[in-house]
């Protein structure tokens, strides 16, 4: 369906293209006969040619037949569906874990050994299982290549699984409705050979923050990464959160523990909004919109989006 | 009975009031006028709807923003959802139609509670106003979707509860119109009509009135959770206050899936009573239609979980759900079936209602085929919340009601204005229509199966082909639309007046009363003594 040449995306392509051939052909069938049905009456019994209407009140046998027919032909059908569904309720034993976290409007995935990457880099031939960790509001993932989708639902704990067949790279979108941004939270799959994963996944080594470029343009480019920008603009608009732009080293109106007050919008401010964000609401925004991003973004990068907001100063 | 000028016997209920200007509708407690009322309303409000998908198309024409933001995008399609679902055509046919029609079907003067029947349209208007005004309050546009999912609907800024209060507001006028027509159903039916004499739009209504009354509650209740987790933080739904999204999601549909129904039985029912009309022709197997219906009605009590196969449900409930719905399929078939058979051997007069109830037919199978995809599990997983579903169910509620109400609309307006519509403006509007419906919706299967999310103001340039052929159909549906509501609303008032009280030789009792009929609608009560489509 999605692209004939990838019948092996997934190990569950074929047995859901095969449903899928089923149904629509099926359906197809039935359409055309009826419809053909249906015009040739019109056309034969149209009034100028068939001035006097035959009175016919029913068959009671025709009747039965084609309930009976249609009770066989459905469930039929409902057998070939389940079919085709159930490879996708029993999680293989041998099945990788890697654990899926989605927030307003981003996937991140967080590997057994710690590593956490924006897009889901998986090896071939290998079942992998997703924990579905929803941070905020109800998220769904969805592979089409893969013909894989579920929700991710905050406070529920769910997973899903796959297994690749073929290396290369395919879209991943976020289904289920979840504000403003919800077109963009898409992320990519990377399907890499055996050997090609293993040298991706030891590589543990932080990402390295690059030292040629000044540090506020570092600064951006961990707020690009970390899905920031979704939620913040640097041009004095206002998104689902408060503008960057004069923030820094300015009175900011927050709201603490239901008290308003002002603060100074200094270094441990930006940095308690980062790690801490339910503490201080600032004014006028709601508050659990922005989620902590403890063990996320390093103090490091911190004092970078900090070098940043300094520089929207200038 | 046929002559140049129609003599009246009696005044036209048009004619007839103690009340002058606008007061004679607004107080009025005449089945017909509030069927009028409702009519004006659904029609003002549909053009709205309407108008924002178009809107919708137009944004989608190419990737990125093309004539808006995201976040008009987000409030564009929510509003388009409440007005076109709660304001059109959940009341759609019974409020129109139901009540301008049901009490001459059945040989009444009145609904059995006319003025319920009046304080029933206050309670809609309400409802669309609190619904509306939610646009304008302070805290902007509700950008949730119709469906308020939670806990999004809890975490957005924007300006929910008015619209969720409107929506609970119009499900009473929704309870209570179905508790009217129950009653006059079944203690307002002309001497000698037994149930098996009584039409069959008649039979849908009683159906939908029942489901009305019992599933309406189930939205209402959950709406009231909903405005009361959003002002005292009770935590039925939000997990951040140890509530259950998946619980929401269930009691949404418990209503929300019987609702589909109550927009569709109707619908059929109008079908069925064109359908013999035109073809000359008793309907064939009229006692399988109305156990159709009621097993549709019954059935259709137990699928909602198909909306739910993604969410996180255990494996038996999700096989038991998907055979439910699967069976439910059946009836729909069989009325299928039925009604190509009531045109084999038909005399058929090819008018505009005829067109509507051919397409309808046509409409309505792959609205239901494509509803076999998605009641089966390997598939429904890849097209849920896609385009798919926005496609199929556009083809069931639009090009089901949508066709029904426009085949209802032009089978009865005579009836209803004592005027004729202009038939060959009629005819090419239809046309049009008909084309640029199919242009619009096929493409989004395709959109689907190809895996495009739904509620997507942005789309990768893979499906950027899909949409432009959508959006090019809806500019021509919306043309087809224009010439249609411009020949209606300007034939009422100056089309030619009907030469005949029974243009299309119609059997069921509104072609035996004035056109348009008489306050009391019968001058004097009709006894039956045969079934409705007796043609012999
Ligand atoms: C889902 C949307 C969203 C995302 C993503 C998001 N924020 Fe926020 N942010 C908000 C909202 C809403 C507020 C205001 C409410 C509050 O103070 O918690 C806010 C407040 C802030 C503030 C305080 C601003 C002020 O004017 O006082 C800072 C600093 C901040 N965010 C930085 C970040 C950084 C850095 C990131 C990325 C690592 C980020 N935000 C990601 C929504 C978001
Ligand atoms: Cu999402």
């Amino acid at each position: 369906m999605y692209s004939v040449d990838k019948l092996d995306a997934s190990s569950f392509v074929e047995g859901v293209d095969r449903v899928f051939i089923i149904i629509l052909g099926f359906s197809f069938l039935f359409l055309i006969v009826l419809t053909f049905l249906m015009v040739w009456f019109i056309f034969k019994y149209r009034k100028s040619k068939h001035p006097k209407a035959v009175q016919i009140e029913g068959n009671t046998k025709l009747e039965i037949a084609w309930t009976g027919g249609a009770f066989i032909l459905v469930i039929a059908l409902f057998f070939v569906g389940w079919a085709g569904y159930k490879p996708m309720l029993n999680v293989p034993d041998d099945a990788m874990k890697i654990t899926a976290i989605a927030r307003m409007w981003q996937f991140n995935f967080l590997y057994e050994n710690g590593k956490m990457t924006d897009s889901l880099v998986i090896p071939v031939d290998q079942a992998v299982e997703l924990d579905l960790v929803a941070l905020d509001v109800i998220h769904s993932l969805y592979i089409p290549a893969f013909r894989v989708k579920e929700d991710m639902v905050p406070g529920i704990e769910k997973n899903m699984w796959f297994k690749s067949l073929r290396e290369g790279g395919y879209d991943l979108f976020c289904a289920e409705y979840c504000g403003l941004e919800h077109s963009f939270m898409n992320a990519r799959v990377r399907v890499l050979s055996d050997s090609a994963y293993q040298a991706w996944y030891v590589d543990t080594t932080k990402v390295e923050i690059p030292t040629d470029i000044p540090a506020w343009q570092a600064g951006l480019r961990v707020m690009q990464k970390n899905g920031c920008v979704a939620c913040h603009t640097s041009d004095g608009n206002k998104l689902v959160g408060p503008t960057y732009l004069g923030v820094y080293g300015h009175m900011v109106e927050v709201e603490t523990g239901g008290r308003t007050r002002q603060v100074m919008a200094d270094s441990m401010y930006i940095r308690n909004s980062i790690l801490d964000p339910g503490s201080d609401i600032v004014k006028g925004y709601n508050k659990g919109l922005m989620l902590s991003y403890e063990g996320l973004v390093s103090d490091e990068e911190i004092g970078l989006i900090i070098e940043y907001l300094k520089h929207l100063n200038n | 009975m046929i002559n140049a000028k129609l003599e009246r016997r009696e005044p036209s209920f048009y004619d007839v009031s103690e009340r002058k200007g606008i007061l004679a509708w607004i107080l009025s407690t005449d089945h017909k006028r509030i069927g009028l009322l409702y009519l004006y309303s659904i029609m003002s409000f549909f053009i709205i709807g309407a108008i924002l998908g178009l809107l919708m198309k137009l944004e989608l024409l190419a990737p990125g923003k093309t004539i808006m933001e995201a976040k008009t995008y987000n409030g564009v399609f929510t509003l388009h959802g409440i007005i076109m679902i709660f304001l059109i055509v959940i009341p759609g046919l019974p409020a129109v139609f139901g009540n301008f029609m049901l009490p001459i079907l059945i040989g009444a003067k009145d609904v059995a509670f006319p003025r319920l029947n009046l304080l029933s349209w206050y309670i809609y208007i309400f409802g669309a106003i609190l619904a509306v005004a939610s646009q304008f309050m302070s805290g902007g546009p509700p950008d949730t979707g119709w469906t308020f999912y939670a806990p999004y609907s809890f975490k957005t800024t924007t300006n929910m509860l008015p619209a969720v209060l409107g929506a609970f507001v119009l499900g009473f006028s929704s309870i209570l119109t179905g508790l009217n027509f129950i009653v006059t159903i079944h203690r307002m039916r002309a001497p000698g009509m037994t149930w098996l004499k009584m039409p069959l739009f008649p039979w849908t209504l009683y159906g939908t009135a029942w489901i009305q009354l019992l599933a309406t509650p189930v939205i209402g209740i959950t709406l009231l959770m909903t405005v009361g987790e959003r002002i005292f933080n009770i935590g039925f739904f939000d997990p951040a206050l140890g509530g259950d999204p998946i619980l929401y999601q269930h009691l949404f549909w418990i209503y929300s899936h019987p609702a589909v129904y109550v927009m569709i039985l109707p619908a059929m029912g109008a079908i069925s009573e064109i359908l013999p009309t035109f073809a000359q022709k008793t309907i064939f197997g009229y006692k399988a239609i109305i156990i159709s219906t009621l097993a549709i009605a019954f059935v259709g009590y137990f699928v909602w979980g198909h909306h739910m196969f993604t969410s996180g449900m255990s494996g038996v409930a999700l096989y038991v759900f998907s055979i439910l719905t699967f069976l439910v399929a059946i009836p729909s078939g069989v009325k299928v079936f039925n009604w190509i058979s009531t045109i084999y051997k038909g005399s058929i007069n090819l008018k505009t209602p005829f067109y509507w109830a051919v397409s309808f037919i046509f409409v309505f199978m792959i609205g239901g085929l494509t509803g076999l995809v998605l009641g089966a599990l390997a598939t429904d997983v890849h097209v849920h919340d896609t385009h798919f579903v926005v496609a199929h169910f556009h083809f069931i509620v639009f090009g089901g009601v949508g066709f029904a109400f426009m085949g209802a609309i032009h089978y009865w307006f005579p009836k209803m204005f004592g005027r004729m519509y202009e038939e060959t403006w009629a005819n090419v509007g239809w046309l049009i229509f008909f084309i640029g419906f199919l242009t619009l919706y096929l493409p989004m299967f395709y959109l689907g199966i190809a895996g495009m999310p739904r509620r997507y103001f942005d789309y990768l340039p893979q499906f950027h082909g899909g949409n432009i052929i959508s959006s090019l159909g809806a500019i021509v549906m919306i043309m087809g639309l224009v010439i249609i509501i411009t020949n209606l609303v300007r034939s009422a008032k100056f089309g030619n007046p009907v030469e005949s009280d029974n243009p299309w030789n119609g059997k069921t009792l509104e072609w035996t009363v004035e056109s348009p009929p008489s306050l009391e609608n019968f001058e004097e009560i009709p006894i039956i003594d045969k079934g409705p489509y007796d043609y012999e």
